[in-house]
């Protein structure tokens, strides 16, 4: 038993390994997906920026933003994880893993880790930029530490689902836009770009009450004080997600060919 | 070594996809030492049955065990003992040489000492040594063709599976793969291989089924299969205007069917004195005002075989037209 676990941990170790060389010998992945959510940042804070600081005095847009930006940033980036399995699938590499005495969940958690860390190097380059663009904390460096953790976390048991699709879909341009029908109305019916109570009645219901705006409203209180109690939330979240989608993409990706 | 030593077994496979019965009721044997080929047109089902051996897909029904071990119940059992190199050279781009062997043998769970040992000598056997730390990207194709190979020996497997090893490769490249699957077997290892080309399963293959619309249409060794057909194939070919006259005329000479290669048009018949066979036509197009574009007698090859085994009506036998003009 102890023999498999880690064995099974060796070979998601070669997975992640091969991974991140893929990230590594093809920089123009990371460079674009970290290009796309610095996008995203300048143009709200500037096209909406004016018109949400008139409404409400005193606040910097930027101080509102980021932490959305954080959350829209690593739900984005697990619409990425479809692709490279479904692109892996259409090659063959699958192919040569699952003819090899290895552990099939290997290969989605191999990809579910290397991507988290890919998602890890943009949220913090969204950090670096929101800084430049004049977000200022208002709280410590655990609390900085514990809102990228929840981002990271979310985004991570969010990969699963993506991925999940991906088994399901099995065509990469059909995935992606599947994938934005998730995504968009979670990142945009959410407290990410303006306050919720600036929508309309029935809207705030949904968006209140689903996790991007827990998310969100918890790293806000985090990064620039507030009350944290919805943190717990979120964590339940996740574990649900990945307690859910773990075992259903890992027996769906021994049914995929 | 006991050549009669059974290595692969698989007993009435059926594989439905929906109405496309891609495998419907495979049988072979496969001896050890041996090389066996699948020779067959595209969507024959070749890839479905390799898939099948290497645990890659589950048969509906039917019974498939390698060394005795039931694919469908001892997968990973299996999977330590086969190596796979699939059609399409899965080898990651992005990857050099030397760490997609280091990453297979680490998936093998192969010590690190050993893995390196082993890919050092995969990489100097398959000639890769100068390119070992360039990744796969900058690769020509026999290069990458050579490094999947590679890949399926790292775990030192007993059985390989090789799916169409090389198709689209030039024919020097070819041959240097040719030589290094001989010497794979030589070692003692079983093979079993995928083909489209015919020449390819004469010049590996101890063993060969000719698989059409997921069945076995012939099976035997590859001097069975041409002396199967024994006789003399003579081949006319003629203007289009002619051509359905000379098929009359040909099939009532030969008092046999006739075979149309579908690419160049040539009508062929069989006889047991060919020489003879071809006066015989030749006078009586004479006769009908009919001057033949090209004329030839010759030994069955397994081309042959296969179109006689396969029918001239199926489309696919069109993937696999003569090889050349006489």
């Amino acid at each position: 038993m102890m023999k498999s676990f880690r064995m099974t941990l060796s070979d998601i170790g070669a997975i992640v390994r091969r991974n991140i060389m893929r990230f590594r010998r093809t920089p123009e992945i990371i460079v674009f997906s970290s290009i796309q959510p610095i996008m995203f940042l300048l143009l709200f804070n500037y096209v909406f920026g004016g018109a949400i600081s008139a409404a409400t005095p005193g606040a910097k847009y930027i101080n509102f933003l980021l932490p959305g930006i954080m959350a829209q940033t690593a739900l984005f980036s697990t619409l990425q994880t479809p692709i490279a399995l479904i692109e892996d699938l259409d090659k063959g590499a699958i192919d040569r893993f699952r003819s090899l005495p290895m552990s099939r969940a290997a290969v989605l958690a191999g990809r579910t880790f290397a991507d988290s860390m890919r998602m890890t190097f943009i949220v913090l380059i969204m950090l670096v930029f929101g800084t430049i663009l004049g977000f200022r904390y208002q709280a410590g460096g655990g609390k900085l530490m514990a809102a990228l953790g929840i981002v990271l976390l979310f985004g991570y048991a969010f990969s699963w689902l993506t991925a999940t699709l991906g088994m399901f879909i099995r065509n990469s341009e059909a995935v992606q836009t599947a994938g934005f029908l998730f995504v968009f109305p979670l990142t945009f019916a959410s407290s990410a770009f303006v306050p919720v109570d600036t929508m309309p009645n029935w809207l705030q219901v949904f968006s209140r009450n689903q996790p991007v705006t827990q998310l969100i409203n918890s790293v806000r209180s985090l990064m620039l004080g507030g009350p944290t109690d919805q943190v717990w939330i979120i964590i339940t979240w996740s574990l649900v997600i990945m307690a859910v989608f773990i075992p259903l993409a890992i027996w769906k990706f021994g049914k995929t060919v | 070594m006991d050549k009669k030593q059974t290595v692969i077994q698989v007993k009435n496979v059926k594989k439905y996809y929906g109405d496309v019965k891609a495998l419907d009721g495979i049988d072979l044997r496969v001896d050890k030492g041996t090389i066996y080929g699948l020779l067959g047109p595209n969507g024959a089902g070749k890839t479905t049955l390799v898939r099948v051996l290497a645990t890659l897909i589950e048969p509906d029904s039917g019974e498939v065990t390698v060394n005795g071990v039931d694919v469908k119940h001892h997968p990973t059992k299996i999977r330590r003992m086969i190596g796979l190199a699939g059609q399409f050279a899965a080898v990651d781009d992005f990857l050099t040489g030397r760490e997609t062997l280091m990453m297979v043998a680490r998936l093998y769970h192969v010590p690190k000492k050993e893995a390196k040992k082993r890919t050092d000598e995969l990489l100097r056997r398959l000639s890769l040594s100068d390119a070992a730390d360039r990744p796969a990207k900058t690769y020509s194709g026999g290069m990458r063709r050579r490094l999947d190979l590679g890949a399926s020996l790292v775990g030192k497997p007993e059985v390989l599976f090789l799916d169409e090893p090389t198709t689209g490769l030039d024919p020097r490249t070819r041959q240097e793969l040719w030589h290094l699957i001989r010497e794979l077997v030589d070692e003692g290892r079983t093979l079993l291989l995928t083909t489209q080309y015919l020449e390819e399963a004469d010049a590996l293959c101890d063993y060969i089924s000719i698989i059409d619309r997921g069945k076995v249409v012939k099976q035997g060794t590859t001097n069975e299969l041409k002396s199967s057909l024994g006789r003399d194939v003579v081949e006319v070919k003629v203007e289009d205007k002619n051509q359905d006259e000379t098929l009359k005329i040909m099939s009532s000479v030969a008092k046999c069917d006739t075979i149309v290669d579908d690419i160049t048009k040539s009508i062929s018949v069989r006889a047991a004195k060919g020489a003879d066979m071809l006066v015989k036509i030749v006078t009586q197009l004479e006769k009908a005002g009919i001057k033949p574009k090209d004329l030839s007698v010759h030994r069955p090859s397994l081309d042959d075989v296969f179109l006689a085994v396969t029918g001239n009506k199926s489309t696919s036998s069109s993937k696999l037209n003569k090889r050349g003009e006489k």
